[in-house]
């Protein structure tokens, strides 16, 4: 029998190898030096490092983790540590839209499952998946504070806080490359 | 798009109702640039304030005007800011906790999105008051949207000498730094937006030491909610007596509701402590869609006890809805209607405590995710009469037992939806299925080709 828990209570949660070491660039070793700078404590730039570290190399890897430690020169299992609490850290590979719906009760009162079905059928993938191509993941997400327009969902980093009709929602996919 | 994202049309207030305060922003062209914000006489309270008046004199108008902070709590702003002891050699600091996310709430995210420099302009009210003269804005990472926005108001904020050395000739230092979370409810929570802001993992720590004393960095530390601090120009500027004009004895002022859910016009709305739920509903919100009726209303965000139709009459402020048996809370105000399975709700809501606890304290780890076990055997058609009982228990474990009130937030709608609703859950014991149930009727629809939506 498994232990019974709920929340983010696992520290040290394995994190994907690539088995290939990363580095970053010598301007963005300068722009994590600079986020140390806006603080007090060096260490308050673990966040903002690891988005950096996201953006640039797409998820947050063992290796991509352990190039954040070194350029915080903090221990790489108390980043490790950070980065695998938040939700919106990858610490898998994610295709190159990222589609979030907002599942939480005001949303799925205004048919957020219904939205995720029919991305499901669309994108022939479940929930949690990314298509073959690379071209979308889809993912259920807890409340983006957007209750008075829901279902809300947002690509990537944008917000649609419209309701849209199935056939929107496939124009918007199609013009998604 | 008309309106920014997320945000809703012009403000409407409805006859024989108060304009409103903080949305009369909205009301400015182009609040939104420090040149429209500066045009509509914006930063003139917090500059004229830093010249000619003393910092306790600004913590006394808040202290006096019974300002209660905003982001549920609803703890005395003035008093907060008082706790800062005076003779600390150390650095003092303000936080914004720009962390909304209590499911139901939206309300700092308009706020933000239509009004920053009002926040700038709160911000150096409060850092003057406390002697800071290093603040942060701590904004949750699924509003990066409004990145750019919130970059360029700073940006211009000090191009314009408003933030960073000798703020607007007046000889106060003020910097700010924004700071992006994650993805985790949990950061709302004063203490552990405070762990999060520091570079760890976002977990509660034990109070006391309360952060006014031991707050970032070991520092005292005071955290303030986004509409708490927007509220503060408007009341050094007309006083004290004149916010207590508004609302009720102990909850004076004005307070932002969002209003999600079955209604006609769901949005954010500030109405004046005190209004009548019914008339947030009905002259507010329009009153419930056509073909539906209202069976419940949570009146504070997710966290707190469920209202019945016939507790309409309950008035918006701390003490009545408290006295009703629910929590002012956040404001968000969700309504629903009578196709709506009260179990499923729970479970839905539950699921989010769950996934959101931190993982800390034992009996919201654990506790959270047996609520959601049970509660899904429930919904689905498996459950036995003791279920039901189970359900009851572990929420009475886990109130107050944890270092913060997550877990509390996952108990208290269940205690309440128990006690008001139990026919629905006696249904689920013997029928094996919903008593009533619009969420998987919709999907139905979906499904034949018709809008992802009721």
């Amino acid at each position: 029998m498994g232990v019974a828990t709920g929340g983010r209570a696992i520290i040290g949660l394995e994190l994907v190898t690539t088995g290939k070491p990363i580095e970053f660039s010598d301007a963005d070793r300068q722009a994590i030096a600079d986020m140390r700078a806006r603080y007090p404590d060096g260490r308050s730039a673990v966040m903002p490092a690891l988005w950096l570290a996201q953006k640039r190399f797409g998820f947050l890897s063992k290796e991509a983790v352990a190039a954040v430690a070194r350029a915080l020169d903090e221990p790489e299992p108390e980043v490790a540590a950070v980065a695998t609490f938040y939700s919106m850290y990858n610490l898998a590979p994610v295709g190159r839209h990222l589609l979030q719906v907002c599942m939480t009760l005001s949303c799925s009162l205004l048919g957020a499952d219904a939205l995720v079905a029919h991305l499901e059928k669309k994108l022939g993938i479940s929930a949690g998946q990314t298509t073959s191509d690379g071209r979308f993941t889809l993912r259920k997400v807890e409340c983006l504070a957007s209750c008075g327009t829901g279902p809300c969902w947002q690509v990537n980093e944008n917000l649609f806080d419209e309701t849209l009709d199935a056939a929107a929602v496939d124009r918007l996919l199609d013009s998604l490359k | 798009m008309s309106h920014p994202l997320g945000c809703y049309g012009p403000v409407v207030t409805p006859k024989g109702r108060k304009e409103p305060i903080l949305f009369g922003d909205f009301a400015i062209a182009s609040a939104e640039t420090l040149e429209g914000f500066r045009a509509g006489g914006g930063y003139a309270t917090a500059i004229d304030a830093i010249k000619n008046r003393k910092p306790e004199e600004i913590t006394e108008v808040v202290k006096a005007s019974g300002l209660r902070g905003r982001g549920g709590a609803g703890f005395p702003t003035g008093m907060k800011w008082g706790f800062v002891p005076k003779d600390s050699p150390k650095p003092k600091y303000l936080v914004v906790n720009a962390d909304e996310s209590e499911p139901g709430t939206f309300k700092d995210r308009e706020l933000l999105s239509r009004s920053p420099h009002r926040l700038i302009e709160g911000m150096l009210l409060a850092a003057y008051a406390i002697g800071s003269h290093h603040a942060f804005i701590y904004a949750r990472g699924e509003f990066l949207f409004l990145a750019s926005l919130l970059d360029r108001a700073l940006a211009d904020a000090r191009a314009a000498g408003l933030v960073g050395k000798n703020v607007g000739g007046t000889g106060f230092d003020l910097e700010i730094t924004l700071h992006w979370g994650a993805g985790a409810y949990i950061c709302g929570e004063e203490t552990a937006l405070l762990d999060s802001l520091e570079g760890k993992r976002g977990q509660p720590r034990t109070k006391p030491p309360f952060p006014a004393v031991e707050g970032l960095y070991r520092c005292p530390t005071v955290v303030n909610n986004v509409e708490t601090l927007q509220t503060v120009p408007f009341i050094v500027k007309n006083g004290a007596a004149w916010f207590k004009g508004w609302g009720t004895e102990k909850s004076p002022g004005t307070k932002i509701f969002s209003v999600s859910g079955l209604v006609n016009r769901p949005g954010n709305y500030e109405i004046e402590m005190g209004l009548p739920l019914r008339a947030l509903l009905d002259d507010y919100a329009g009153g419930m869609r056509p073909g539906t009726k209202l069976k419940a209303v949570i009146p504070g965000g997710s966290s707190v006890p469920w209202l019945t139709p016939d507790q309409l009459d309950t008035k918006l402020d701390f003490e009545s809805v408290a006295a009703a048996g629910s929590l002012l809370g956040s404001g968000g105000a969700i309504f629903l209607d009578e196709g709506v399975c009260v179990v499923d709700a729970l479970l839905n809501l539950t699921h989010f405590y769950r996934h959101e606890s931190c993982g800390k304290c034992t009996p919201c780890r654990e506790g959270t995710h047996w609520l959601e076990t049970v509660l899904a055997k429930i919904e689905h058609g498996q459950g036995v009469p003791e279920d039901v009982r189970t359900l009851k228990t572990v929420s009475e474990q886990i109130l107050g037992r944890s270092l913060c009130a997550l877990g509390d937030a996952a108990a208290m709608p269940i205690l309440s939806v128990l006690e008001k609703f139990p026919q629905e859950f006696e249904h689920h014991l013997t029928a094996k299925r919903c008593l009533v149930n619009r969420r998987r009727a919709s999907v139905e629809r979906v499904r034949a080709g018709e809008p992802a939506t009721v």
